[in-house]
């Protein structure tokens, strides 16, 4: 084959060649996408393969809550939490009961305050398991995300045995506990405390250090502090950024103040950040659900509030009073003062709150949810801004953006 | 030695070296036996679901193995989690692109009838929209009820006739739903 | 630490008569005001070298079809960290002129919050960069969550109001 040579005389100038036309691609991330975590939509306009602007729409699985909240009496609208952050149900129940016990002004025994601690650190472990093996899967490391769904198993019998539902398990009553921690129920607590350890650090190892995680992660959807602060940033992620922000620690809540744990921050707010100070949560809660299992006072499980409280049923067969109390409760004749309360959670995603304006009605006059997801997720065009597109899905990810939270 | 069961062989008729049966048992067979899911998961079922494809559950000795994002190669679109009345015109259009033979499963409650949900903006179920082949109910269904689900839908699969989707039966249904 | 006490005699002080309504319902300092002065008092807020009330945690929206020229209420909820101490404003509008500034050039978040707040109640907020609804389906005519609306559809077939007692 001959050698063909360019000569000079065969390569055309600059004058000869096409106009090159410059446009931005549009792509679409559309509501059902493998790896969104959950139904929203992202229209990218990009520029090759970095992402220019985003344009966001969501409400593809909005459910109308609050709608719903205003007709239904108020120990019916726990299994309404159970569903807005489904990876953590325990922890949207049990602020709504501190909404209403805040409401009622029931003060709620030490003991039920401390089998409530411990339920909501497991289902904060349980919430941080997925988000971060999730972003183990869309890295392309899908063996974390087995070996750790292995134990969610174990923490949802944990679940069944306290409440006998898995993942939508309307735990907890106005008022308290609706039983007390079996036996079973306490040893499988002490059983996962011993066999968490060992799968953790083997998550770790597998990840953390991991030099094609690393160079995925770092550097991927910074957010700076100020702008996270602008865009109402809570929890992991504002805590990625830099500020050591935790409504267990600022506005304590069902006895956190007894316990002593560590609030990891991070430094930059990028992904990498964002992984570790959720896996550093999880080493934290670990304490804490074992500093509550060994402290556990003993006493009710229940407030001594039969108004608000479904009396023992072996008095509402033998008391009059405690009839009336059973008959009253049930039919949701409750009689709620008039008032107005806002009382936030540290949820898995942020500071959960639950705005209450009551007009003593057996329904809430209006509730309103103050859902993390929703408020942060406005940040996201921001943040991916430059970045090629495996990186958005990236930062998408360690955001843990809750399609049911993000829409209630 | 444990007892190990081994699956019956399909009618026919067989001799050295050869099994000769008939094409609906066998394909059917190859069918039931390899369902490639479309996981629609919307909310806490799709959670249920990632259970279900977990090590514990495992929905891939039922020939699930590979989840299919892409309508065109997934068999079995299984709608999970609640569809609101804006993301109805999505469904459809992702079981429009799936091609014959395929199979719907609503799993939970809000695909099945709109749940919890009685809303301006829930979709009441999405046989309202698209033809449904099982239901499973729950709310969330437990895993064991998913997998039950899926093994309905591989009894159908095996037990259908070759040329059903060609019937007038079939295309009227898919009249009904406006779907051409 | 911030006092309620405190922090109420400042704002009567900077605003005087414009803001109304002192009351502590379960701790936490809350008080009206005007749409006029909402925005000035937020930055107030904000920027006062003390106070450092600078995290928008929340804002939504209230109907009360009884209230004669105060049918629609603006709740923000605010909260310093520094000295963690939280307030709430109320701004009341009326239906016939239902306009309130927008607070998007103090904080991002309030973007999405007043844009929800639209969709439910039809608020409308002046110089909001792209008010549309965000939550319900683009073609809606009607606000849902206002008070004269049912919570179902009123154009389902298979849930008869008889069998469910309605």
């Amino acid at each position: 084959m001959a050698d063909i040579e360019l000569l000079p005389h065969n390569v055309p100038s600059n004058s000869e060649l096409p106009e090159l036309v410059e446009e931005l691609t549009t792509l679409n991330l559309g509501p059902t996408h493998p790896a969104t975590h959950g139904i929203f939509q992202n229209i990218l306009k990009m520029d090759g393969e970095k992402i220019v602007s985003g344009e966001q729409t969501i409400g593809y699985i909005h459910r109308a809550f609050e709608k719903i909240a205003e007709r239904r009496p108020f120990y019916q609208i726990t299994t309404l939490t159970d569903r807005m952050n489904y990876c953590s149900s325990p922890i949207n129940n049990f602020g709504w009961h501190m909404t209403v016990e805040k409401l009622l002004q029931i003060e709620v025994p030490k003991r039920a305050q401390y089998i409530r601690v411990i339920m909501m650190e497991l289902a904060r472990i349980s919430d941080h398991l997925i988000c971060n093996s999730i972003l183990g899967v869309d890295t392309g490391a899908f063996s974390g995300f087995l070996y750790v769904m292995q134990k969610r198993e174990d923490i949802y019998e944990i679940y069944e045995e306290v409440c006998g539902a898995r993942l939508t398990t309307n735990m907890g009553r106005i008022g308290g506990m609706e039983r007390d921690l079996s036996t079973t129920a306490i040893r499988k607590i002490r059983e996962f405390i011993k066999t968490f350890p060992p799968v953790l650090k083997e998550f770790e190892q597998l990840m953390s250090r991991n030099r094609i995680f690393m160079d995925r992660t770092i550097n991927v959807g910074p957010i700076s502090l100020e702008r996270a602060l602008s865009y109402g940033f809570t929890g992991p992620n504002l805590r990625a950024a830099g500020l050591d922000y935790d409504v267990r620690v600022m506005n304590p809540y069902s006895s956190y103040e007894d316990f002593e744990f560590d609030i990891p921050v991070g430094q930059s707010g990028d992904t990498f950040d964002r992984y570790n100070v959720r896996i550093e949560e999880m080493w934290q809660s670990l304490k804490i659900v074992e500093q509550a299992l060994n402290n556990l006072p003993e006493g009710p499980y229940y407030a001594d509030a039969p108004e608000y409280y479904l009396p023992p049923k072996k008095e509402v067969y033998s008391n009059m009073e405690a009839l009336i109390y059973h008959f009253k409760i049930v039919m949701g004749e409750i009689d709620a003062p008039q008032g107005e309360v806002y009382h936030a959670v540290e949820g898995g995603n942020g500071e959960l709150g639950f705005y209450l304006i009551s007009d003593g009605g057996r329904a809430p006059y209006r509730l309103h949810f103050r859902r993390p997801s929703f408020i942060y997720y406005q940040a996201f065009p921001e943040m991916c801004k430059g970045s090629t597109l495996s990186d958005a899905i990236l930062t998408m990810s360690s955001l843990n953006v809750i399609a049911g939270e993000l829409d209630a | 030695m444990k007892e190990v069961t081994i699956a019956e062989a399909p009618q026919g008729h067989s001799g050295s070296g050869f099994f000769a049966t008939s094409f609906d048992e066998a394909i059917g067979l190859a069918r039931s036996y390899s369902l490639w899911p479309l996981p629609f998961a919307t909310s806490c079922c799709g959670i249920e679901f990632m259970a279900t494809m977990g090590a514990h559950y495992d929905i891939s000795r039922f020939g699930s193995e590979r989840p299919s994002f892409s309508p065109r190669q997934a068999d079995l679109l299984m709608v999970m989690g609640t569809i609101a009345k804006k993301m109805a015109p999505v469904v459809k259009q992702v079981y429009l692109q799936m091609a014959e033979p395929r199979w719907v499963l609503a799993v939970g409650a809000c695909a099945s009838s709109g749940g919890i949900f009685d809303t301006y903006s829930v979709l009441q179920g999405i046989d309202r929209i698209i033809p449904v082949d099982c239901y499973v109910p729950g709310c969330p269904p437990r895993p064991e009820q998913i997998i039950d689900g899926l093994m309905q839908i591989q009894y159908l699969a095996q037990n259908e006739k070759l040329r059903r989707r060609n019937t007038d039966e079939y295309k009227h249904l898919l009249e009904s739903y406006n779907i051409q | 630490m911030l006092s309620n006490q405190e922090v109420a005699e400042e704002l009567l002080g900077k605003f005087g008569d414009q803001v109304y309504d002192f009351e502590e319902p379960y701790g936490l300092l809350t008080l009206s005001t005007t749409r006029e002065e909402i925005i000035s008092i937020l930055e107030f807020l904000n920027k006062h070298k003390n106070y450092q009330i600078s995290f928008l945690t929340d804002l939504t929206g209230v109907h009360y079809p009884d209230g004669k020229e105060r049918e629609f209420m603006v709740v923000y909820h605010l909260h310093s960290f520094v000295h963690n101490f939280r307030i709430r404003l109320k701004v009341f509008i009326s239906e016939a002129d239902i306009h309130v500034p927008t607070a998007t050039g103090l904080y991002a978040s309030a973007n999405w919050m007043e844009r929800e707040t639209y969709d439910f109640y039809g608020i409308l907020f002046d110089g909001h960069p792209d008010l549309r609804r965000i939550l319900n389906i683009e073609e809606m005519d009607y606000f849902p969550m206002r008070k004269e609306y049912p919570l179902e559809d009123a154009t389902r077939e298979d849930k008869s109001d008889a069998l469910f007692g309605r």
